[in-house]
């Protein structure tokens, strides 16, 4: 009995964990979607571009664990300006056959630019001293850095719920997804809002793929390989939800590890049935406006 | 224009014009020009169709997707199974994977079909995703990460063996797509492929006419779908070999960026873009593969950003 629940208890700590930094790459992406009706697959590439200034300044110039991780969604962050405004924005709003192209393209350039820079190897994560180890948790003990990737996860959750919840920019990004054009008419200026949400949400990935290295490995193929886990969460959770993704993320996390551990073989398997099943009662997915 | 010469336009349309045969002149002359290359270009030939038969769902029916490697890659393990397992007839090969494909593609459109927009896309990426995961997890039967190996494939009709150099190949692959060609360009200016055109431009106006709109995407779907199944026996019988790329998310983006290169929905872009792409491919990747991915990527984005329409809307850029 003692096994089963000491079992339970780490299929959902890693679940939780794999949870956390799947919603912080993913909740950027559900609103660039919701918000401009973009499909973006090239949400990936910040991720990884997050988790290569991450691990670049750690392993080359010895940054310490939290400058380097906040210096990563910064740089990714600052990055995204230029590709929104020269690439995404003549799309907005255009064909999904287009956007498609555009972003595979994007995936393609960073397949072959992460390769150039860094070489086809993965990059190591090595954290910090105070992160590796275990701590005991009372139940269990449990590796130290993903504790310290659930806290943190779970602190920026909040940071952002509230964000959304009760500054002026999460009112106006609230009011343009509900209804972009009464949004427009009451003097939003929605093209800055684009600007800053796209930067917003590409931060965050990338602070989720740098915080996330050690689950989602960092090598050139990233943002392919992990593409459909991104697409799950958005189109589980609902475009445009913010609240959407993070039970999908929870729901995708917690059964990834559950499965990997009752059944290893066909884990992955009852994950995209589940994804279909879900997709088929719910097209628009679980949190999405009909 | 009086209903007469109206109609006489439209059936003007089914009629062959002269610049249709320069796909097939350019085909054979290939054959006799670079003997050199005749493996390539057996392969460009099944990639042709294989894009023909995206052109069919995407740029026709107006489905967006992710996932046509499915059909692709069934077509080529069913193929490549027989043929490892003591059935090496080409030509029952070949029309076994279409079936599976057209199976495939039956209970994956009952499913995906009955969604537009992003969530097609991703049901279709799911679905993709399943049978790649599927056939590695079924490596008894596959091979799984190493491809399927030993296939030993027959001489077609008992009489032409598969040589070396690619001579058998290549007329095998020119007929197969020669023939679909013919089937396909019958079937887009028959009334069913004129419906799949108004599908495509306006649903609601289609559902207001009575048209079976649900019915002709799912039929559109199989028979792209049994295409795609041709193509990937194709390239299987050809080179004996299968592997798990063939049903890999990479292989659905590319068939898509080779159609957009040449242009979408005008039947004649899997022509123009798949031998660009491949021999441009080809040519790269000899310098560096990697490199290859950072040129292409640039592209798509150019052709996104400047030439919407691909090479044959340029044309008629040109034209106007």
């Amino acid at each position: 009995m003692g096994d089963t629940l000491s079992a339970a208890f780490s299929v959902a700590f890693h679940g939780l964990a794999f949870a956390m930094v799947l919603y912080l790459i993913s909740v950027g992406l559900s609103v660039t979607m919701g918000l401009m009706g973009f499909v973006n697959l090239a949400h990936g590439v910040f991720a990884m571009a997050g988790g290569y200034v991450l691990t670049s300044l750690m392993n080359r110039f010895a940054v310490p664990f939290v400058p380097a991780l906040l210096g990563a969604a910064v740089v990714v962050a600052l990055a995204s300006f230029p590709i929104e405004r020269l690439l995404y924005r003549r799309l907005y709003g255009g064909e999904e056959l287009d956007q498609v192209l555009l972003t595979m393209g994007l995936v393609f350039i960073s397949v072959a630019g992460a390769t150039y820079v860094w070489g086809p190897l993965q990059q190591p994560l090595l954290p910090p001293l105070w992160l590796s180890g275990a701590v005991d948790l009372g139940i269990d003990s449990f590796p130290a850095y993903r504790s310290f990737l659930i806290l943190c996860g779970a602190a920026l959750v909040t940071a952002l719920w509230l964000g959304i919840e009760r500054t002026r920019f999460g009112i106006r990004l609230r009011a343009s997804v509900d209804n972009l054009r009464m949004a427009q008419s009451v003097g939003i200026d929605t093209s800055r809002l684009f600007m800053t949400t796209f930067a917003l949400g590409s931060g965050l990935a990338g602070l989720g793929g740098g915080l996330g290295a050690d689950l989602l490995a960092i090598n050139p193929g990233y943002a392919l390989q992990n593409l459909a886990y991104f697409l799950i969460v958005v189109a589980v959770g609902g475009l445009g939800s913010i609240r959407g993704p993070f039970v999908a993320a929870l729901l995708l996390g917690v059964a990834d590890s559950g499965f990997k551990y009752l059944l290893p073989e066909f884990g992955a398997f009852f994950i995209y049935a589940l994804t279909m099943a879900i997709l088929l009662w719910r097209p628009r997915g679980l949190f999405g406006r009909a | 224009m009086t209903p007469s010469r109206a109609v006489e336009a439209f059936a003007r349309r089914h009629h062959y014009r002269p610049y249709e045969a320069l796909p097939w002149v350019a085909a054979v002359a290939s054959y006799f020009v670079f003997p050199d290359y005749l493996a390539l270009g057996a392969q460009i030939l099944a990639t042709i169709l294989f894009a023909l038969s995206a052109d069919l769902v995407l740029g026709y029916a107006g489905i967006v997707t992710l996932g046509h490697a499915a059909f692709f890659g069934t077509g080529a393990y069913v193929a490549g199974i027989l043929a490892a397992h003591g059935w090496g007839e080409p030509i029952t090969g070949l029309l076994a994977g279409a079936v599976a494909a057209a199976v495939l593609g039956f209970l994956s459109g009952l499913v995906v079909l009955r969604t537009t927009g992003l969530a097609l896309l991703m049901q279709t990426l799911v679905v993709a995703t399943m049978v790649a995961e599927a056939a590695n997890k079924a490596s008894f039967i596959t091979g799984g990460d190493d491809g399927l190996q030993g296939m030993e494939v027959w001489p077609i009709f008992g009489r032409f063996r598969f040589d070396l150099f690619g001579h058998t190949s290549y007329l095998y692959c020119l007929s197969a797509l020669f023939l679909c060609w013919l089937a396909v360009r019958r079937m887009v200016h028959s009334p069913f492929g004129r419906s799949l055109t108004g599908i495509r431009e306006n649903v609601r106006r289609m559902h207001a006419i009575g048209a079976p709109v649900a019915r002709r995407r799912l039929i559109i779907y199989i028979i792209s779908a049994a295409l795609a199944g041709i193509s990937g026996g194709l390239i299987a019988q050809t080179t004996q070999f299968v592997s798990l790329s063939f049903l890999s998310l990479e292989r659905s983006g590319t068939v898509l960026i080779m159609l957009i290169i040449g242009g979408v929905g005008r039947l004649y872009g899997a022509f123009i873009g798949v031998p660009l792409y491949m021999v441009a491919q080809n040519r790269f990747s000899e310098i560096d593969p990697v490199y290859w991915y950072f040129w292409i990527g640039l592209l798509m984005v150019f052709i996104v950003v400047f030439a919407r329409g691909g090479v044959l809307g340029l044309f008629d850029q040109f034209q106007r």
